[in-house]
């Protein structure tokens, strides 16, 4: 069973288990992980999911999309080379441990 | 120091969630006369109706709302508004008070008044329950015929052409989108539509339903042509749920007044989204905007007033999406028909935005497939500093490095 931790702002980490198929945000949302606010619901039209992959968990990631890479030029936080938006990253079962780090603010 | 807010969609759990983030103490009751545990409305006109879509998604987990310490009562219609008790009163006779209330009462499909819309298989989409119904409706369906060419009624009418469903989508005027959008866009949907294959009977109304054995079976068209139906869709515009207020004697005018604090004629109550009717940051004028991010929005603003007190007015800008077909049309800000518009990018290769003025002020971008467009002009206008119309006509303007060469200037 793939697992995903989010590093909250404060420091916290909240591991929860990833189910295939699930983006990493409903699975955020479903979870009742802080600081991911998906205003639009997974259409990449709001980038209020942001997240940042860490570096291991990066490679196991699709690649960012255009419509995906205009909407990160959006966030609240500011965007880096690991910025994605959880709604657009599909949870798959060989993923094993992965670690997404939750930006400060979304709005 | 009781807040009850009414109404569960979007905005009424927002109020509720952000009274707890802002860090009020006192009890947050939030009721609801559907059963449904709250969920997104913007999927139910589009992928849910979709053969093998799952269920709608809830917007907050079951846990979030005990966690929270957030008083859900689904199921629980409120029937009258006592201004003067501070009280609310509902369907079973109970009632309860409160310190401050929070209405987010929503919209409903308007009513078609023409004979025999109430045939088996003439429906509306409003709520979950609808949508669940259209697409059971739709599973078995092969003449689909939609009446309205509004947002609601074009993104229902691609998920049919999705579904592998014969489409007609009837509209009055004579191009979709009238009201909403620049004829440049409405173009773009409209030709989205009919490469897609939906039908498009423009310029023409409903004349009446008919039927066999109280199940519809075709539209009579003012023109007097004959559509073949199994399903019908009405989306003819919404109208604000401002009964409970009105009978209270709340000022109402299409929707709940509010002042720029989105407080109502009481200043105990307060309105938020679809149902509310607000000061207009660029006119004197009072709108009313049916969109999740203006719910949203003014759901954060009343929780922020009602916890810390009165601050700022309310300012922020619109913005809306909608996706059909490869298309993705994303605005902000709110236009009037008189705007001068001007285009921005490829229409005939359906990548622009129209940039929509008022006194040479740009009030409003409409993209269609220009997120970059799109996120240029949420921060421009959200700013303040936007470009004017000689500007934003000359040679090689561009809405993205025009945002990036401005930033700071604020």
């Amino acid at each position: 069973m793939p697992s995903l931790t989010f590093v909250l702002p404060d420091g916290t980490r909240r591991t929860v288990e990833g189910k295939a198929g699930l983006s990493v945000m409903q699975v955020a949302m479903a979870e009742d992980v802080p600081g991911i606010v998906a205003e639009c619901g997974g259409n990449a039209m709001c980038a209020t999911c942001h997240v940042y992959a860490d570096a291991a968990t990066a490679d196991r990631l699709p690649p960012v999309t255009d419509v995906e890479d205009e909407m990160l030029d959006s966030t609240a936080s500011p965007r880096t080379s690991s910025s994605r938006l959880s709604c657009q990253v599909d949870v798959e079962e060989d993923w094993g441990d992965t670690t997404f780090v939750v930006p400060d603010t979304q709005l | 120091m009781t807040t009850v807010i009414v109404g569960a969609g979007h905005g009424g759990v927002q109020v509720a969630a952000s009274l707890r983030a802002e860090g009020h103490l006192g009890p947050v009751v939030l009721v609801d006369g559907q059963e449904d545990f709250p969920y997104h409305r913007p999927q139910l006109s589009k992928e849910f109706l979709g053969p093998g879509a799952g269920a709608a998604q809830p917007l907050r987990s079951r846990s979030f709302f005990t966690d929270q310490e957030i008083d859900l009562r689904l199921g629980t219609a409120a029937v009258a508004l006592h201004p003067a008790e501070r009280c609310l009163e509902f369907s079973d006779g109970r009632t309860i008070g409160y310190t401050h209330l929070v209405l987010a009462l929503g919209s409903t499909v308007r009513n078609l008044q023409v004979p025999g819309v109430g045939l088996d298989g003439v429906a509306r989409l409003a709520t979950l329950t609808d949508a669940a119904r259209v697409r059971k409706r739709l599973a078995t369906a092969r003449h689909v015929v939609l009446v309205g060419g509004g947002f609601l009624g074009l993104e229902i009418a691609a998920a049919c052409v999705g579904a592998g469903r014969a489409v007609t989508l009837v509209e009055p005027q004579d191009r979709v989108l009238t009201r909403a959008v620049a004829p440049a866009v409405s173009d773009a949907v409209q030709r989205a539509h009919t490469q897609a294959g939906t039908v498009l009977r423009l310029g023409t109304g409903v004349e009446r339903f008919v039927g066999r054995n109280g199940r519809i079976q075709a539209v009579i068209l003012a023109d007097g042509s004959e559509i073949p139906a199994d399903l019908v869709v009405v989306a003819v515009g919404a109208l604000a749920n401002s009964g409970l207020a009105e009978r209270a004697g709340l000022a109402v005018d299409n929707g709940v007044l509010v002042d720029p604090w989105l407080r109502t004629s009481d200043p105990a109550i307060f309105a938020v989204g679809d149902c509310a009717s607000h000061p207009d940051r660029e006119r004197a004028v009072a709108r009313r905007v049916e969109c999740v991010q203006n719910a949203l929005d003014q759901a954060r603003h009343v929780a922020s007033t009602i916890t810390r007190g009165i601050g700022e007015p309310y300012d922020k800008v619109p913005w809306f999406w909608t996706h059909q077909f490869d298309l993705r049309v994303q605005t902000v800000g709110l236009g009037f028909a008189d705007d001068v518009c001007v285009v921005l990018g490829e229409p005939d290769e359906a990548s622009f935005s129209v940039c929509r003025f008022h006194h040479d002020r740009l009030v409003a971008v409409e993209s269609v497939n220009r997120p970059q467009d799109h996120i240029a002009a949420r921060r421009l206008l959200s700013r303040r500093l936007p470009p004017d119309l000689p500007e934003v006509g000359s040679a090689g303007f561009d809405l993205k490095s025009h945002e990036l060469s401005t930033r700071g200037a604020a």
